[in-house]
């Protein structure tokens, strides 16, 4: 009988211990999963080629896409963010001042997680951050001047991989988990949470759009849309997608966002920065 | 004890009859003041949806108009749509784990 009761205990214990290590935070544990998950479900396509989005899953759309980049939309948005990079503040610095190595060639080191602040630092928070510092009026996070600005930034970083770090603090760790939890989390009337299209449904069309992967959506960031007629930021990007889900969106740089940013960029770590990128 | 079936049955009818006493006016005015606290909550969940927002602002908009009918009718579709993205919110809180990639 006593060795029974001990059996059953040990047997409580194990499944008690399996419920935990499901829940507890494991970052190399998702990215691997990620990885295998669509790598599975999209075996033809180079890792690489991820970050191309869209094009990566429809060779239609490649075609014209190749064609698209012989005089490619978001040219001007390169060009006006180089001008904004080095024209001089009131105070005579330029944003190039606030960046390492004037912020050339840096896009795949954003987000990282601050230490001093506890919080995630995304590019677009480090521009504005840099305006504000210097006393000037910040840039809207959905506007032209910060798509362009990231457009150029994104730009010099060209084939670059992603290289997102979570240091073994518990804030960040809880910042990761927090963005992860957005990404999965139904909302909106429609119900739908980001891993809806991006994981469950990538490849399919969505009235006449097709569906991108979630591995490597972000290295192409910011992107012109024709959909938008211009260029859109991150912000843009997130803020719209909770609207066509009949959300309210919250506001740019939110917590929320911020830390999807995080999660996303941290599963494609190892990608090339291809932004800025066109899509339909 | 005739007495006191009387008066259980008036107390009983009591909120009827002030439901019935009440202008359209002020049904819309206590309905939309309801769905505005509970899509306040949603927010303080996260988690509005646009659809009660245009259905407040329909309502609103009704009760200017002097159109109380519709304006109620708008408005308790707004507390029905606020209740709904607070119950979706409070299923996401353990639902999302079962659609994580693992």
């Amino acid at each position: 009988m006593f060795r029974k009761i001990l059996i059953s205990v040990a047997c409580c214990a194990i499944f008690a211990n399996s419920a935990l290590a499901a829940d507890s935070i494991n970052p190399e544990q998702d990215f691997k999963a990620f990885r295998q998950f669509f790598q599975s479900k999209f075996p033809k396509i180079k890792l690489d080629d991820f970050v191309n989005g869209p094009y990566s899953v429809d060779e239609g759309l490649h075609k014209q896409w190749l064609q698209k980049e012989e005089f490619p939309p978001y040219d001007f948005a390169v060009d006006k963010g180089k001008e904004l990079m080095a024209k001089p503040f009131a105070n005579g610095k330029t944003m190039a001042d606030c960046f390492p190595n004037k912020g050339i060639g840096i896009r795949q080191d954003y987000p990282y997680f601050d230490a001093k602040e506890g919080k995630v630092i995304t590019l677009e928070l480090a521009v504005n951050r840099c305006l504000e510092q210097n006393g000037e009026k910040p840039y809207s996070y959905t506007g032209d001047d910060m798509a362009s600005v990231t457009a150029y930034m994104a730009f010099t970083s060209r084939g670059k991989p992603f290289d997102i770090k979570i240091p073994n603090d518990p804030r960040a760790l809880a910042a990761y988990e927090h963005g992860k939890q957005y990404f999965y989390q139904r909302r909106g009337q429609l119900n739908f949470s980001c891993a809806s299209c991006h994981v469950q449904s990538p490849g399919e069309l969505i009235r006449s759009e097709r569906l991108a992967p979630a591995l490597g959506i972000l290295n192409a960031m910011p992107i012109y849309r024709s959909e938008w007629g211009g260029m859109g930021t991150i912000s843009r990007r997130f803020t719209s997608c909770n609207s066509q889900v009949r959300g309210v969106p919250l506001k740019p740089q939110d917590a929320e966002y911020r830390d999807v940013e995080y999660y996303l960029s941290y599963m494609a770590n190892g990608l090339p920065i291809s932004g800025p990128g066109a899509r339909p | 004890m005739r007495n006191k079936i009387i008066a259980a049955l008036l107390l009983a009818a009591l909120p009827v009859g002030v439901a019935l006493a009440q202008s359209p006016q002020d049904q819309f005015k206590a309905a939309y003041e309801k769905a505005e606290a509970t899509n306040k909550k949603a927010g303080e969940l996260r988690n509005q949806w646009t659809v009660t927002a245009n259905a407040l602002k329909g309502a609103k908009a009704a009760a200017d108009a002097g159109d109380f009918d519709k304006a109620l009718k708008l408005a308790n579709q707004a507390e029905a749509l606020a209740q709904a993205s607070i119950a979706q919110t409070e299923r996401e809180k353990t639902l999302w784990k079962d659609a994580v990639v693992r």
